[in-house]
Parts: C-alpha cells; structure tokens; sequence
C-alpha cells in the first residue's frame, strides 16, 4: 500500500486497531496515502469505516498499532490537536453549528494562532479589525468554492441537506487541514448535486493539494473520482487495490452482496 | 480516639446516614425512570415535616393511634408531588435536561419561600410519635430509633427493587428512561409512568421526613435544600439511578461527615462536597453505577 | 474599522452619556426629595447586580451551561477587594484609586479562582456541572468561614464605603462593554460553536477545554468585581451572604432577564434588584414572585424574556433615518462559481 514511492506519506497507518470490551472493532488497519492522493474506504454498514475516522481524529484511543501525519505521530493526541497538525473531516450525520450563520460556522474553524488575543479583542486595536477583515474574506473564498457564497448570512440549520454537507467541507477546508476525511459526504443527494460534489472534491485536491480518504456508499462516485480503494468488513480490511480491481474482486462482491446460495452449501 | 467515641460516632453516622438514605431513595428512584434531578425532592420532605407538625396532634387529639399522621403526610406529600409535576414539570418535559433543571430548581424555591409565607420563619417543633428506648451496647448509648431508621430504609429498599423488578408497571418504569418512544409505542402511559413515579417518590420523601424529624425536631422552610443537597451527593456517590446505591451512598455520606467532623468540625461538609466533586470527576455512575459512553 | 461600527460605538457611547447625565441631574436635583438618597442606593444595588448577572450570562447564555455557584466567584471578590482595601488605606491613595485597585484585586482573585474551579468542573456538562458548581462554591463559603483575615464565620464589617453611585455607574459600563467585546470576538464565536456541538467544535481544532475554563475565568473576574463594588457598598457581610440561594437568585435573573442577552440581563438585573427595594412590605413575597415568574417563563419562554435578542442604538438610528445597509461605499459582491 504506497503512494508516491520515496517521499514521506501524509497518512501512514499501522495495525490501527480498536477494541471495545470483546468486540473488535478495527482490526489491524494499514493505509498509506500521499500527497494529492484521492483514497476510497468501502465496506457493508458497520464495517467500522467511521470507527477508522474516529481513530485517526483522536476521537478513539486506538488499543494497537499506530498512525502518523507527515512522519509525526499522532497516537493519543487530542481530537484539535491533531486537527491543527494537518486532519480535518466531516461528520457522517452532519454536525454543523446550527443556530451559527453560514460564515460564522466557517470563521469558527480558522486557526486560533493565527489570530489576535483577548487584549485586542477587548480593546477592538487595529490588529483586531484587520484579522476579522482577513477571516471574513478567507470564509467567503472557502465559500464560494463550495458554491455557497451569497448565503453567508443564513443560519446554518435552514440550509437545505445538500447545502449543508457542503458547509461541513468549507468548515473542513478552514482549518488549513492537509489530509481531508469525507464521512458518505454524497449521502441523500441526487445524481446533480453529486457531479457538483464531485467538482468540488477534484477541484479542491488540485487548488490546495490536499490528500483525502472518502467514505461512501455511492459507488458511482467512488469507482470514478477514487485512485485506491480499500474495503473494510467487520473491520478488517478484505481488499485494497485500484477501482478495477476492487469491483471484480470476489471478496468484496461477497461482503456487499453475500455468498450464493450454491456456494453456502459446498462450504458446509 | 477511645472505643466508646468511635463507637457513639458510628451509632450517629449510621443514623444519619439512614436518613440520608431514605431521602437518596426519592432522588435516585425520579432520576432513574425520569433522567432528572428533581431538585425540589428536598422540600418535598419538608412539606412532609410540616404535614407531620400538623397531623401528630391532630391524630392525638381525636384520639387515634399517632402513626396514622404517617400516612397522611405520605398520602399529602404524593400529591403536592404529583401536582408539582403536572403544573410545573410536564410542560417543560421535552424541552431538555436543563429546563427541566431549572424548572426543578424554580418548584423548590416556590416550595420554600411558600412554607416561610404560609408558617413563617420560625421553626417549629414536630412532636414525637414514638419514643423508643436507648439500649445499652458495649458501654453505649444504642437509641433503637437508629435500628428503626435503618430497618424502615431497608424495607424500602427491599419494596422497591420488588416492585421495579417484577410488577408490570414496574417494568413499564424501567423501559421509560431506556428509550422513551418505543416504550410509547410499545403502550406504555407514558404520562402515568411519570406521574406515578413522582407520587412514589414524594410519598418516600414523607417517610423520610418521619425518621428526620425523630432525630431532629426542629422544622424550618429552608431544611429541604441543604439536607436534600446531601441527600443528593449520597446517591449519586451510590450510584444515581440504582435503589441499592442509595442506601449504600447514604451510608457512607453519613458515617464520613460524623467521623470528619469530630477532628476538623468547621470543615466536615466541605469534605462532603469535596467527594462529590471526586466522584463525578472520576466515576460519575458511581459506586454502583454501570458506565454509558457517547456515540460519535 | 468599517464605518458602521464607528458610528455604532459612537451613538452607544453618546446614550450612555445621556443616561448617566440624566441621573446626575435627578439626583443633583433631589428629584425624589427625601427618597433621594434612598434611590441613589437602590441605583448603586443595582450596578453591581447588572455586573454579577451579566457575568453569569457569558457562561449560561455564551457558553451554554448553567453554574449554580456563582455566588462562590462573588465573595472571593467581595473578601479579597476588602482585604485590600482594609490594608492599603490610609497610604495616601486617592479613594477612587484604592477603590479601583481593590476591585481589580477582586476580580483578579476570582479569576483565579475560576481557573481552579472550571479546569475540573468543566469536565463535566449539563446537570453534572450545574451540581458541581454549587459544591465548589459551598466550599468556598466553608473555607471563608474558617478563615479568621474573613471574620471567621462571623460578619466582617468595617469595610470602607467606596462605592458611590456614580463610580459604581462607570465601572459597571466598562465592564458590560469589555463582555460585550468579548462575546462579539472570535472568542465568542468559538464558545458558541463549542456550546452548538462540543464535538464539532473539537473536529475544526478548536481546544474546547481551554475556551470553556477561559470564558469561566472572564466570568468569575467580573463576578469577583461585582463582589467588590458589593462589599464596598453594604460594608458588612457574611459568608452565609453567598450562599446557594443567591446563586439561585442570580441564575433566575439571567434566565429571567434572557439567556445571551446582555440587554435582558441589565434590564432584568436593574428591575429585579429594585423591585424588592420598592416592594419592601413585600419581601417576604419577593422570592415567592421570582420562583413563579421563573416556572412561567420556563413554560412559555424558555430562552427568557428577551432571549437572545439586544437592544441597539444603531438599529434605532438606521430606522429613523431609513439607512439601512448603505453604510459601505462598494461592496464586491461575489458572484458566480468557482
């Protein structure tokens, strides 16, 4: 499983696994993603593709193995620490600030450290005015990227479903992330807001050249938008390759669709 | 520390405690079907106590047995707790945990500021009903009040876990907390659950006030918050929403505050809130408490 | 600066001015004839209680989280502004000097203190934290009534009256106008994407932990100044003073007054504690009318009276004159996709 042979991968998991009580959750997941590379993560409901997210985000304590950004390790830090190292994602049920408007909700993910302190803030200084200026013009380019300018001022939560899956990427995008995780970011859409997600996702990997590992369950959109796929089922990884392989691979057609009814009984 | 000292402390703990846990049993039993902090409980019992200043005479006078008065305090203390609920919780139900906080916390103010209005700020004594002898263990004083407390907690206890258990309704009170909607669906009265869970509820709080009152007379509009505050600590220390661990947390609470407060008697309740915040800091289900985490 | 919010600051700037000239003149003028000084007072309780809601309000209505021992922050600010006050008086300070000094000790002190009790508590969220609050702060009552430089357990009295009204006035603008700033920041903004989706929040890297003791530590400093213009003006208290009822108190006039309205809370604060004031042969009812306004508005109006909503002077002005959005001389407006 490597990218681009000889210079250092942005993701590199390693026997990532995680155990709940006796129930295995991951089992010794290994990914390499590089640069610019566009990764697919396919498997049946509750294979644990999220539960893989939720692992490279700190959001899970991993019980084996490790994972590092750009060589670094990341293992047990916290979720915003590993945000501001470079990982960003988007939420499988949308987490969105709802009552927040549109821009805020993209403001709200703009590094800390790039910004004025308490002592401007109160004091409403020069600096303090310049930088919200700054914020305010980056939010509204991330926005229009994601075709959402014009609406800056709605409230979050009145955006229709497919507005606001893309709100959740411009919020991904804010935080200057360099690895970018989808959770099923094309779920209830239709096949023309798909082909615009699906713009937005190439665009956005060639603009800012970003890597990004895509959960979803729109095969469509993974088969012609991913350079690799990997295919988890109750969370072990039964295959790994290009689109082409993947789809005639006999594991997963099994995982997805089951054994044939002849098969079942020569296996038993 | 001598032997006597340590053991009259222990008779006073666990008689505290005792009470503490009758109290506990109130709070852990609402919050367990009902996921809320009924911050009123405490002064619910101190309706109890007042009922109770009212009913003891009431029953001597005309000549009946004194215990009787229990049972119209309990039978009061249910309904002021059942009209509480429907007049002040009911419309704030589904409206989240922390309306549902603050509504508690408004009913217990009312409750408290409405006692003072209507009895005045003086206490009032609640004449004893019973008058059990001290018996003399190992050199000490055993008042036999205690052993009635603690047996009276246990019964309780016991009913309690019984009628949860093995009734059907008792059942229906356990589906509630678990997933409310499909208890619905599933024909549970919903509405009555609740309803009857705080008649319980508030019916134990008049036995707890009984017991309260045999070791402290003494009634004011303003005992129900602090007491029911630490009545609280107790079963969430127990473990909130277990029965068992409201007898078990009470216990505890009252046998640490009497034991800290014979070496450092100005400081002893801050040690009791000092273990709350520990607890919920580390083991918020408590002792006896099962761990729920949070899906992503 | 844009050119709106320069006005904005102006036109508020210019209203309070009038207010606090129009109390100058009624009080000057002993408008209330004997009353005067009465009302002066009653103005001065309420200055301070304005500070103390509206402090509570960054945590209930910015923060979204209810602290039941906010009274705990009050008289941490209370004891330590005396302290100091008691210690450095008669060196030569101007009063209006030891005054500022001994708040700003107060609510440094405070402060402190909400750093201490918000990086454990906050660990915890909802009813959880609202309990543990009101442990901490029944902790620090126990503690100041076992401290003899606090009276130990006793009133402490003798403390110097510094706390006019028209200080009082001034203080109180400049602090609602620091809250103010902060709430309309980044900082604001990062609190309420905490309060709207704590794991959101975390997934934009924003460290929830550090903004949540933050905006606790800002609100028990100024709680702790409130405490301190407090303890100048009534010159006695006791630690029973600040006990869980007044916590309770001043959580009902933020959920009463509007929870994340800083105009609720002023507006709320400034009638509730003159209301009983007013009222005095009815005191008795006074917490009996709160605790029933309190369940009605949990009923009816969950966010409070005003809920989030605030006044403003400029939008009154954009109304008279009918200037509404032409503040800009050009604005890009961005059109088209990417």
């Amino acid at each position: 499983m490597t990218g681009t042979e000889g210079t250092m991968p942005v993701l590199r998991a390693q026997n990532l696994g995680i155990q709940f009580g006796g129930l295995k959750a991951v089992d010794s997941f290994n990914m390499e993603i590089g640069e610019s590379e566009l990764v697919g993560l396919i498997g049946p409901n509750g294979a644990g593709k999220t539960t893989v997210f939720n692992l490279i985000t700190g959001v899970y304590k991993p019980t084996e193995g490790s994972f590092y950004l750009n060589g670094q390790s990341m293992n047990g830090k916290k979720t915003h620490q590993i945000v501001e190292a470079g990982i960003a994602r988007t939420f499988q049920n949308i987490r969105l600030f709802k009552k927040m408007s549109v821009i805020d909700n993209v403001k709200a993910a703009m590094g800390a450290k790039l910004s004025y302190n308490l002592f401007h803030a109160v004091f409403r200084t020069p600096s303090y005015w310049k930088q919200e200026e700054e914020l305010t013009k980056r939010a509204e380019e991330l926005l229009q990227i994601v075709h959402l300018n014009g609406k800056e001022d709605y409230e979050a939560g009145n955006l229709p479903y497919g507005e606001q899956r893309r709100l959740e990427i411009a919020r991904a995008l804010a935080t200057d992330m360099k690895l970018l995780l989808l959770d099923e970011p094309a779920a209830g859409m239709n096949p023309t807001e798909t082909e615009e997600l699906l713009e937005i996702i190439n665009y956005i990997r060639d603009e800012f050249k970003i890597s990004v590992l895509l959960i979803e369950h729109d095969m469509s959109l993974v088969m012609k938008i991913c350079e690799r796929i990997s295919v988890l089922d109750f969370g072990t990884t039964i295959a790994a390759g290009t689109p082409e392989e993947i789809a005639n691979h006999p594991k997963v057609i099994e995982a997805y669709l089951g054994k044939d009814d002849e098969e079942v009984e020569e296996d038993a | 520390m001598t032997f006597s000292l340590f053991f009259q402390s222990l008779i006073n703990g666990l008689n505290q405690g005792a009470i503490y846990a009758l109290i506990a049993l109130g709070y852990t039993m609402v919050y367990g079907i009902i996921r809320m902090i009924n911050f009123a409980h405490g002064d619910f019992i101190m309706i109890g106590a007042y009922t109770l200043f009212y009913t003891i005479p009431m029953m001597i006078h005309a000549g009946m047995p004194a215990w009787i008065s229990v049972f119209l305090a309990v039978v009061i203390c249910a309904a002021v707790g059942v009209l509480v609920e429907v007049i002040a919780y009911k419309p704030v139900r589904r409206a989240g945990s922390m309306s549902a906080l603050i509504t508690a916390l408004a009913m217990s103010l009312f409750l408290e500021n409405l006692a003072m209005v209507l009895f005045g700020a003086k206490p009032h004594n609640v004449q004893k009903i019973f008058d059990l002898p001290s018996v003399n263990v190992l050199g000490v004083a055993l008042p036999l009040n205690v052993i009635l407390t603690i047996g009276i907690g246990v019964v309780m206890m016991a009913c309690l876990q019984i009628f949860i258990k093995s009734t059907k309704i008792g059942k229906a009170m356990r589906a509630v907390p678990q997933d409310r909607d499909a208890s619905i669906l599933a024909g549970i009265n919903v509405n009555k659950v609740i309803t009857m869970t705080f008649a319980i509820g508030s019916a134990l709080a008049a036995v707890a006030a009984l017991m309260y009152c045999a070791k402290y007379p003494r009634v004011t509009n303003d005992m129900g918050s602090m007491m029911g505050l630490k009545a609280f600590i107790a079963a969430v220390l127990g473990g909130i929403g277990v029965i068992p661990g409201a007898m078990l947390g009470g216990i505890l609470v009252g046998l640490i505050e009497i034991y800290v407060k014979l070496f450092a008697p100005g400081w002893y309740e801050a040690i009791t809130y000092g273990i709350l915040i520990v607890i919920l800091l580390v083991k918020p289900s408590g002792i006896l408490g099962k761990n729920v985490g949070e899906k992503v | 600066m844009e050119k709106r919010f320069k006005v904005s600051y102006f036109l508020n700037f210019l209203g309070v001015l009038a207010v606090f000239f129009l109390f100058v003149m009624l009080f000057e003028n002993n408008a209330f004839g004997r009353s005067t000084q009465y009302i002066k007072g009653i103005s001065t309780t309420a200055c301070y209680t304005i500070i103390m809601v509206a402090s509570l309000n960054l945590v209930v209505g910015c923060m979204g989280e209810f602290s039941l021992g906010h009274a705990g922050f009050v008289s941490v600010g209370a004891y330590a502004s005396a302290i100091v006050s008691n210690g450095l008086t008669g060196k030569g300070l101007p009063d209006i000097a030891l005054f500022l000094v001994a708040l700003l000790a107060g609510g440094i002190a405070a402060g402190l203190t909400g750093v201490l009790v918000g990086i454990p508590a906050l660990r915890l969220r909802g009813d959880y934290l609202a309990i543990v609050t009101i442990a901490f702060a029944e902790i620090i009552r126990v503690l100041f009534c076992n401290l003899s430089i606090t009276g130990g357990g006793k009133t402490m009295s003798g403390i110097i009256k510094l706390s006019n009204f028209y200080w009082s006035f001034w203080i109180m603008v400049v602090c609602i106008t620091v809250m103010y700033m902060y709430v309309r920041s980044r900082f604001g903004r990062t609190v309420k994407a905490i309060r709207e989706d704590y794991i959101a929040a975390s997934a934009s890297g924003i460290n929830v932990t550090y903004y949540k003791v933050l905006t606790f530590t800002v609100a028990a400093f100024f709680a702790g100044i409130g405490g301190g213009v407090y303890a100048h003006y009534m010159t006695a208290m006791i630690p029973t003073n600040f006990n869980f009822m007044y916590s309770a108190e001043l959580l009902s006039e933020v959920i009463i007054g509007g929870i994340g309205s800083i105009t609720g809370s002023i507006i709320g604060a400034s009638f509730l504690s003159s209301l009983p004031e007013m009222m005095r042969q009815f005191s008795q009812y006074r917490m009996l009318a709160y605790s029933v306004v309190l369940v009605l508005v949990m009923i009816f109006k969950p966010g409070g009276i005003f809920g989030a909503w605030e006044f403003s002077l400029i939008r009154v002005y954009e109304r008279l004159t009918g200037r509404k959005g032409g503040w800009e001389k050009s604005r890009k407006k961005t059109e088209g996709g990417v």
